[in-house]
């Protein structure tokens, strides 16, 4: 049996740009989505002690959670994470935020979760060295967590 | 004989300008050593890390190779005698030289050469008539190395490694010769030949793959998946200008689907074709289920013996090749009624003169460099020296590369990068534009002149040392530690990252990380304008006529008792 060949032709990145084009005409005015509740002190803090203190408790790790961030990052203005949430292991998430130890800002994000949603985030977010990233997710009022190294190197010297 | 009357007989011969009697050549080799008797029925031949070396090479093996933690005194992490001891290998046989340091000029000039494709190409049909249905895999970095295939962009290995027969493969240095470059190469020369795969390297937006992530092949009547696992980290390791918009990465978690996905689809053998690096495989082997073996390779390490590591659904073979054409893996696999109930594994040192060249690739090979001919016989120097480059630190091919630099660009510091690649020349040869391209040959060889603080040239040196001795080798990138000209420094192994490196100095006076320093160096992964490497390196030898003395700049090593990685 040979292999599959994939081909790199019309890509979805092409057809996304019709259907950005296309949003944006038909897109709402905003600042609707604004009106949700900014965690302002959490992003202001610039310790992590203080960001976690500014979202509530000390969170418990949780292995209801798969936090997924690169061992090494390929660039560290971009780095992709994903966050899942096993709803069986811990239902009822209202909130879930991604913290980056070294950051300046150490709270990169923040996402409000409605009522009955399945956890699934994957975003970017920049680190600035190596350091620890946390996925803190709140449930019925309580924080719980899991936490990655992602390494930011120079580059250079491999093989 | 006494090795030691042997080696001085050696040593008498060479003064007096004679070469070795071929009788005592004829007594110490054993031609037997190809003849492998068929075992079981699912047969796989591996390579890796040629890095285009179509002739046979010297390659001296490295003399420091340290295991931290888990690591320490654990194979690849063993060298000399400690090697041979664990593997229960003959100080001053053929396997000794082959995979280690000890009595390296000697038993060079002993044994000769090794590698090299016209005799690879022999072996391989040896092993073929033997073994119905055998694939030929290649680990990777088998497109860059060498003079002819920077200049073909690598279509001299790739009509090579046709003509060998390799079946599947996967990639590293490939990369380095772009995207689009290696895409023409896979669906136009590859297509149909050889299967390039590669399950971790994806898209970045869509994470859509980019290669076939496996193949599924039948071998005597037994389905055997080969998944493809490209160097984890070629965009940070390499500039990732040569491949935008791909992501890579360990990616265990997809591989485990992977796994997962083909044994549902009917594999009754499972083999990862992997480019991680050794501790990486290892580690990987104890985490993920459902593998048989995993043939490692990217950190050159020759390891004689399969090891087999446990994981929670039972065991996984890991094995790593060597480098430059020096070993063929043999893994044979015996299958029935659809379980694996036994396995074989050998390592095969190619030694060059106890294997006829094969005609046809000896035909194919002088056609190759046939253009190339006067280039890659200019002579540039003579030397006197050993001229190696593996080990964690300054080989003396780095530091006639560093001292060039210094000289050229009038820099008191060089700093220039820990490839494993680069072959070895024995003392008393003549340094050819051939043999200086295999230890430079790179599609970004921009020489740089840079002001560096002091505090961020030990950062430089404090990044690298994470990447070789980081606890967790997830967090390794599989370099050797960059290689320093005029720095001295102190380096210790087993503390945390940031803290390893002390003691930093320049001609006797201590760094001042407050201070501008001139550094020269090459190989950066910005994009930038410069001489390529070669020609500056190329012309400091032609000015200085003879190479000895070369003295390799080498760290002092703390804070390690009693590790096998280093002698």
């Amino acid at each position: 049996m040979m292999t599959t060949a994939y081909s790199k032709g019309i890509s979805r990145r092409g057809w996304l740009r019709w259907t950005v084009i296309l949003s944006a005409a038909a897109a709402l005015p905003g600042r609707v989505w604004g009106a949700v509740a900014r965690p302002e002190a959490a992003f202001g803090a610039t310790a992590l002690d203080e960001a976690l203190a500014a979202l509530g408790d000390v969170p418990q790790v949780h292995e209801g959670i798969q936090f997924m961030t690169p061992d090494i990052a390929e660039n560290g203005a971009v780095v992709p994470i994903r966050i899942e949430v096993d709803s069986g292991a811990l239902p009822n998430v209202s909130k879930v935020s991604v913290l980056v130890e070294m950051n300046p800002n150490p709270l990169a994000a923040s996402f409000d979760i409605p009522p009955g949603t399945e956890v699934y985030i994957e975003t970017r977010v920049k680190v600035a060295q190596t350091c620890t990233l946390y996925a803190v997710v709140e449930a019925d009022g309580q924080l719980y967590m899991q936490s990655r190294e992602t390494k930011v190197t120079l580059g250079g010297c491999g093989g | 004989m006494h090795r030691r009357e042997f080696h001085k007989l050696l040593g008498l011969g060479a003064a007096a300008g004679l070469s070795l009697p071929s009788l005592l050549r004829a007594q110490t080799h054993n031609s037997d050593a190809y003849h492998l008797p068929r075992f079981g029925n699912v047969h796989l031949m591996h390579m890796t890390d040629v890095h285009a070396q179509l002739l046979p090479v010297h390659y001296r093996e490295p003399s420091v190779n340290i295991g931290v933690h888990e690591a320490r005194n654990r194979p690849p992490h063993l060298v000399g005698e400690a090697l041979l001891n664990h593997f229960d290998i003959s100080p001053g046989s053929q396997a000794a030289h082959a995979l280690s340091h000890l009595d390296y000029e000697a038993a060079a000039e002993q044994f000769g050469r090794a590698g090299g494709f016209a005799h690879i190409a022999t072996l391989i049909k040896r092993l073929r008539a033997d073994r119905p249905g055998a694939l030929l895999l290649d680990g990777g970095d088998l497109w860059q190395g060498s003079a002819t295939a920077l200049w073909t962009q690598g279509q001299d290995m790739v009509e090579a490694s046709k003509l060998l027969g390799v079946d599947v493969m996967t990639g590293h240095w490939e990369f380095t010769l772009g995207a689009d470059r290696v895409m023409e190469i896979v669906d136009q020369d590859l297509d149909g030949h050889i299967d390039f795969v590669a399950h971790n390297v994806k898209d970045m937006d869509f994470g859509d793959p980019v290669f076939a992530s496996h193949t599924l092949r039948e071998i005597n009547g037994v389905p055997v998946a080969i998944i493809g696992q490209a160097f984890p980290y070629t965009p940070i390791a390499n500039p990732a200008h040569f491949t935008t918009g791909w992501t890579f990465g360990i990616q265990e978690r997809e591989l485990q689907e992977k796994v997962d996905e083909v044994r549902a689809a009917g594999a009754q053998v499972v083999v990862l074709l992997s480019h991680n690096g050794a501790d990486t495989d290892i580690k990987l082997a104890s985490r993920v289920t459902g593998i048989d073996a995993i043939l490692g390779g990217h950190t050159h390490d020759a390891i004689p013996r399969a090891l087999q590591i446990k994981n929670a659904g039972g065991m996984t073979l890991v094995t790593n090749a060597g480098s430059n054409g020096k070993f063929l893996g043999v893994l044979d696999f015996d299958v029935r009624d659809g379980r694996l109930r036994d396995w074989s594994y050998r390592l095969l040192p190619v030694f060059a003169e106890l294997l006829p060249a094969d005609p046809a690739m000896s035909d194919l090979i002088a056609r190759i460099r046939a253009p190339f001919a006067e280039q890659l016989a200019e002579p540039l120097a003579m030397t006197d020296d050993l001229l190696y480059r593996r080990g964690n630190f300054n080989g003396s091919v780095d530091q006639l590369i560093c001292e060039a630099l210094m000289d050229e660009l009038d820099a008191p510091i060089a700093l220039s990068p820990g490839f494993r690649w680069g072959t070895t020349l024995l003392p008393g040869t003549a340094i050819t534009m051939e043999d200086l391209m295999a230890q430079v040959a790179i599609t970004y060889p921009a020489v740089t002149l840079t002001e560096m603080s002091g505090a961020f040239l030990k950062r430089v040196l404090e990044d690298v040392a994470d990447n070789l001795f980081h606890p967790d080798p997830y967090y390794q990138q599989g370099g050797d530690m960059v290689r320093a000209g005029g720095l001295q420094y102190v380096i210790s192994p087993l503390a945390q990252a940031g803290s390893r490196i002390s003691e930093l100095t320049l001609n006797g006076k201590p760094i001042d990380e407050n201070k501008t320093y001139k550094v020269a160096g090459w190989a950066s992964v910005q994009q930038l304008e410069g001489e390529p490497i070669w020609d500056v390196v190329a012309r400091w030898l032609k000015a200085q006529g003879r190479v000895r003395g070369v003295r390799p700049n080498q760290p002092e090593v703390m804070g390690l008792q009693n590790n096998q990685g280093i002698v």
